[in-house]
């Protein structure tokens, strides 16, 4: 468990970064937090040619919110987050993810922007950045891109970046104050990856129908899977129990998720629809609360 | 003064070095000149070959050698089983290389030595061997049979013939290990002045393995020394005898430098014995009022691709403690030993009980439903009531006589001490929406010793510092901390001035090692003789020089006095006294294990509600560790009930390759849980009257964890373990 042997690279800029992918391109790697990355290449089942260890590019490690739009530098660690009050009051649903993020030790190093370029279907951060409709701004010398999160996660540990992209930081709009969000999931263990789960967001009208809502399933397929049919069962009608069961069921409508030692694809279905039912009432219960 | 002795919970003397981040482990282990070994592994579960290629290997920067099947003595002799011999198994024995024919995916087939791990690992790639795949056979019902043992006592037929009811099952258990924290590792040094050779890390047997080392050498055992450095977790599986412990110091002797190697997870997950996977095919023949009248099982234990030491230990055990607390008139137990092209078998903590204590246990609350008889009561009018008590089978030669006991009592005790009428109260409560709860029950006994005799050597020196030498081991368990409570007791000297030296062949002359939960029991009795001898000794001098009588006198660390007149005392002298305490006789500590659980019937979840051991040990040494032991235990036990499981493909190639597969329960999943520990019933086979502890916070949780499940959904929990799946599969059913 030693990783092949690598090049090393440890600039100090974004400028620099990129001009090291730019110049080595393939061959090379991104470290950031390291908690996916680094055990892989112990196994040696990653062998980049080269590492760039962003850990010491200091804009990339911070929390903005301009014009009310929060604004994730690709090296904030998860930690920052889960300790940002700002974060907790106006973007919950962030803030209730990043509690499901493996243990307080991978929280402290491991960084937003690696859970998104890793693009592990079974990690927490990209499901909820579905949900949350978030925005990812990508640079290279070639210039800047911004993308949906339909556009960067493209399959299991795959996502559309450019061998001399790198990911600067991830953009959420401004959350609706009077919704209801809730995280579930459901894990063999507390911090291990989740079997399935799901992130809700629902925003109710003054008449109690709802007026808004968003399904991000997680573990549920190849990359982050919006449960749009449900979103559709739901927007403009009440959310009672009915409704909620008739929602989790369009939710899982066709999904295969891959079957492993800890659960067949039919459990990990039920499994999904289980935690979507209990995410949408949760949510529901908040978004009442709000509403009363 | 209080002195610390029995009885009394001095904080450990273990603890300071460790909490303080002073602990020597192997890994941290150096000696000038020291170069790394990596001990090559067969990627396939079955194949042979021809060739091994090294020419590129040995070309690799920083290599320094590589061994193969060929460099050894004899192409490398066959490692001895230690315990529970058995003729056909002798036919089936691991080498400490593979010789054209792998049998497991993680055999070794060559170590390469290189100036760093990362050198060998690299080097490692370039080595070519020209397997060619053959038949892999996982199915424990196709392997072929290495051990054979029929058990029979009392008239089987006629108790089935004249049962009222006769229950009967299939029950499985998986394949599930000791997985402790410090992986296994080795530092070898030569030194051709002397022509001897050091091992550091040893742990568990240091002497025994010596003795094997010095025959697969082909050298004296005075040539070899092994040394104990701090052992992080043993459970049976860490400290055995295994391929590494052969070529480790065998390459330093080859190349003429220290060689260490430090076992990494992923290769101490396929390398290190695996354990408990056996299938049960058991009928219970009973009277309508509940009364077994028989009890008949045939079971498979998958023991891997070869039989490791502890020889039939496991299914051994499995059948002589099958029966556990309760009077069979007739019984009639059958294993095979089987070969899969698996990772070989050993034991762990509890082996061969924590199994069939599931099956057992299991079993009676089915008769227990069948016929509509309370689930304690059943178990209640079965036991055993008179003791000694034969069961009329053997464990590797030594006669399984349970030495004592009062299995209704320690019942009683513990529904009283856990308010087992408060738990039925709320097992009868609604449950929140989508739960169901449980309440299950096991009880068991467990075994411990012998391995039939034990070292100890008690000096005394003027300072009235007193140390103590034992032949037994250091797995974490706080042996150190409870052998000295045991001098205190004996010598009359305070705790603090005892000190206890132990795991190093150069200084202690003979040791059986610690293991089966003996140290305490076979240990502790040799200190005792040693201390007793001793203090006798030091009162019989200085009565002398006194002119007093040797009950008139006090001893302390300043010298022996007579009583009421300090001033006539001589100073304490420079003494030693050896002892080596014999018994071909086991312990029989006995418990009982109470879950309380809800089920997530959506999920498949099992939640704690509450869960109790109650444990009858015949005399606690220090009630804090014996506390320890059983709650770290219980962590194991529960493993093995909700979570782990070391699968294979349909290839043979391991599935929970690390542990994020292999799921060990954290400190998140594991309760607190409640603990009584009673002494009514001291065991007559040593002087201390202690029973081993090591092992019965595990023994019984697979067995009260599967019977809590069955209750809360009414169904038969035949399968371990309890995973989510299983458990929605069984709500739904």
């Amino acid at each position: 468990m030693k990783p092949a042997p690598f090049e090393y690279d440890d600039p100090r800029s974004v400028d620099e970064t990129i001009g090291l992918l730019a110049k080595y391109g393939d061959e090379c790697k991104v470290l950031a937090g390291g908690q996916s990355l680094v055990p892989l290449m112990n196994f040696r089942l990653a062998r980049p040619g080269r590492l760039i260890d962003i850990n010491g590019v200091e804009s990339l490690g911070q929390i903005k919110i301009e014009n009310g739009r929060l604004l994730l530098g690709a090296m904030v660690r998860h930690a920052h987050v889960e300790s940002s009050n700002e974060i907790a009051a106006r973007w919950p649903l962030l803030h209730e993810a990043i509690g499901w993020v493996g243990h307080s030790q991978i929280r402290n190093r491991g960084t937003i922007g690696g859970s998104v370029a890793h693009a592990d279907p079974a990690a927490e951060l990209p499901c909820a950045f579905a949900a949350l409709d978030a925005r990812f701004h990508v640079l290279s010398k070639r210039g800047p891109r911004v993308l949906r999160w339909d556009q960067i996660f493209v399959s299991e540990f795959t996502t559309s970046l450019a061998p001399d992209e790198l990911l600067t930081a991830i953009e959420v709009a401004p959350q609706d104050p009077s919704s209801g969000v809730a995280f579930v999931e459901f894990a063999r263990r507390h911090g291990d990856f989740a079997l399935g789960g799901a992130a809700v967001s629902i925003t109710l009208a003054r008449n109690g129908t709802c007026s808004d809502v968003a399904i991000a399933l997680l573990s549920a397929g190849a990359r982050p899977v919006r449960a749009e049919k449900a979103e559709g069962v739901l927007r403009g009608s009440r959310v009672d129990e009915t409704q909620i069961r008739h929602a989790s069921a369009a939710a899982v409508e066709g999904l295969r998720p891959t079957s492993d030692l800890h659960g067949s694809s039919e459990y990990r279905v039920k499994l999904l629809q289980v935690m979507t039912e209990r995410g949408l009432a949760r949510a529901a219960q908040r978004a009442a609360r709000h509403a009363a | 003064m209080e002195l610390e002795g029995i009885g009394a919970s001095p904080l450990r003397k273990e603890d300071w070095p460790l909490l303080r981040g002073e602990g020597t482990f192997i890994a941290d282990f150096k000696r000038p000149g020291m170069v790394h070994a990596l001990v090559v592994r067969s990627p396939f579960a079955h194949a042979r070959f021809s060739q091994i290629d090294g020419s590129a290997a040995l070309q690799a920067p920083g290599v320094i050698g590589l061994i193969t099947a060929a460099d050894l003595p004899d192409r490398g002799r066959a490692i001895p089983i230690r315990i529970f011999h058995d003729e056909t198994a002798n036919r089936y024995l691991q080498r400490p290389l593979a010789d054209g024919e792998v049998r497991y995916s993680g055999e070794p087939v060559a170590v390469l030595i290189a100036e760093s791990r990362y050198l060998a690992e690299d080097a490692a790639e370039l080595l070519s061997v020209d397997y060619e795949p053959l038949e892999v056979i996982l199915d424990p019902d196709a392997g072929t049979v290495a051990g054979h043992l029929v058990v029979e006592r009392g008239d089987i037929a006629a108790a089935f013939s004249q049962a009222d009811e006769v229950i009967e099952q299939e029950f499985r258990i998986q394949r599930h290990a000791a997985t402790p924290l410090e992986t296994r590792g080795l530092v070898a040094e030569y030194d051709p002045a002397s022509q001897t050779v050091t091992v550091w890390g040893a742990a568990k047997i240091p002497h025994v393995n010596r003795r094997i080392l010095a025959q697969l050498l082909g050298w004296d055992e005075s040539r070899i020394r092994l040394v104990e450095l701090h052992v992080g977790g043993g459970f049976g599986a860490r400290g055995e005898f295994y391929p590494e412990d052969f070529l480790i110091p065998f390459a330093a002797i080859r190349v003429g430098r220290p060689v260490a190697w430090v076992e990494d997870r992923e290769e101490s997950l396929r390398a290190m014995n695996h354990s408990r996977e056996q299938v049960h095919r058991v009928e219970l023949a009973l009277r309508a009022d509940g009364t077994f009248l028989g009890l008949r099982d045939t079971f498979v234990n998958n023991t891997g691709a070869y039989v490791r030491t502890h020889g039939m230990t496991v299914p051994g055990l499995s059948i002589s403690m099958l029966p556990g607390p309760y009077a069979l008139p007739a019984y009639r137990g059958e294993y095979r030993s089987v070969l899969t092209n698996t990772t070989p078998c050993g034991t762990y903590r509890s082996p061969g009980r924590y199994e069939v204590n599931f099956v057992r246990e299991r079993l009676v609350d089915s008769a227990a439903n069948r016929l509509g008889i309370d689930k304690v009561e059943i178990r209640r009018r079965n036991f055993i009531r008179e003791f000694p008590y034969d069961t009329g089978t053997l464990f590797d030669g030594h006669q399984v006589v349970y030495d004592s006991g009062d299995y209704p009592r320690l019942l009683d005790k513990a529904l009283e001490a856990f308010d087992y009428a408060g738990l039925k109260r709320w097992r009868a409560q609604a449950p929140p929406d989508g739960f169901k709860r449980g309440l299950g029950i096991a009880f068991f006994v467990e075994k411990a010793g012998p391995a039939e005799r034990e070292y100890a050597r008690v000096e005394l020196n003027a300072t009235g510092d007193v140390t103590v030498f034992t032949g037994t081991a250091s797995v974490g368990q706080g042996m150190e901390t409870a052998l000295a409570q045991v001098c205190v007791t004996h010598l009359g000297l305070p705790f603090d001035r005892v000190a206890v030296k132990h795991g190093d062949t150069a200084l202690i002359p003979e040791g059986m090692g610690s293991f089966g939960s003996r140290g305490a029991m076979l240990g502790g009795a040799a200190v005792m003789g040693a201390s007793v001898r001793l203090r006798e000794q030091l009162l019989e001098r200085a009565a002398e020089e006194l002119e007093a009588a040797p009950d008139d006198l006090v001893v302390t660390v300043d010298g022996v006095a007579v009583r009421g007149t300090p001033s006539r005392s001589v100073p304490l002298p420079s003494i030693a006294v050896e002892d080596r305490f014999v018994c071909e006789l086991l312990g029989f500590p006995y418990g009982v294990q109470i879950a309380a659980i809800e089920v997530d019937t959506a999920t498949g979840a099992v939640r704690i509600h509450r869960y109790a051991v109650a444990y009858d040990i015949g005399r606690a040494i220090n009630p804090l560790i014996v506390r320890g032991q059983i709650s770290g235990g219980f962590a194991q036990g529960l493993g093995g009930a909700l979570f782990e499981e070391f699968a294979f493909d349909a290839n043979g190639q391991p599935l929970a390759a690390s542990f994020m597969d292999y799921l060990l329960p954290t400190s998140a999943e594991v309760p607190d849980i409640e603990v009584l520990i009673t002494e009514d019933a001291p065991s007559p086979i040593n002087p201390l009257g202690v029973k081993g502890v090591g092992e019965g916070g595990t023994a019984g949780v697979g067995g009260a964890m599967a019977n809590a499940v069955a209750d809360a959904l009414g169904v038969e929990v035949t399968q371990l373990p309890l995973s989510p799946e299983r458990v929605a599969a069984l709500a739904s059913a």
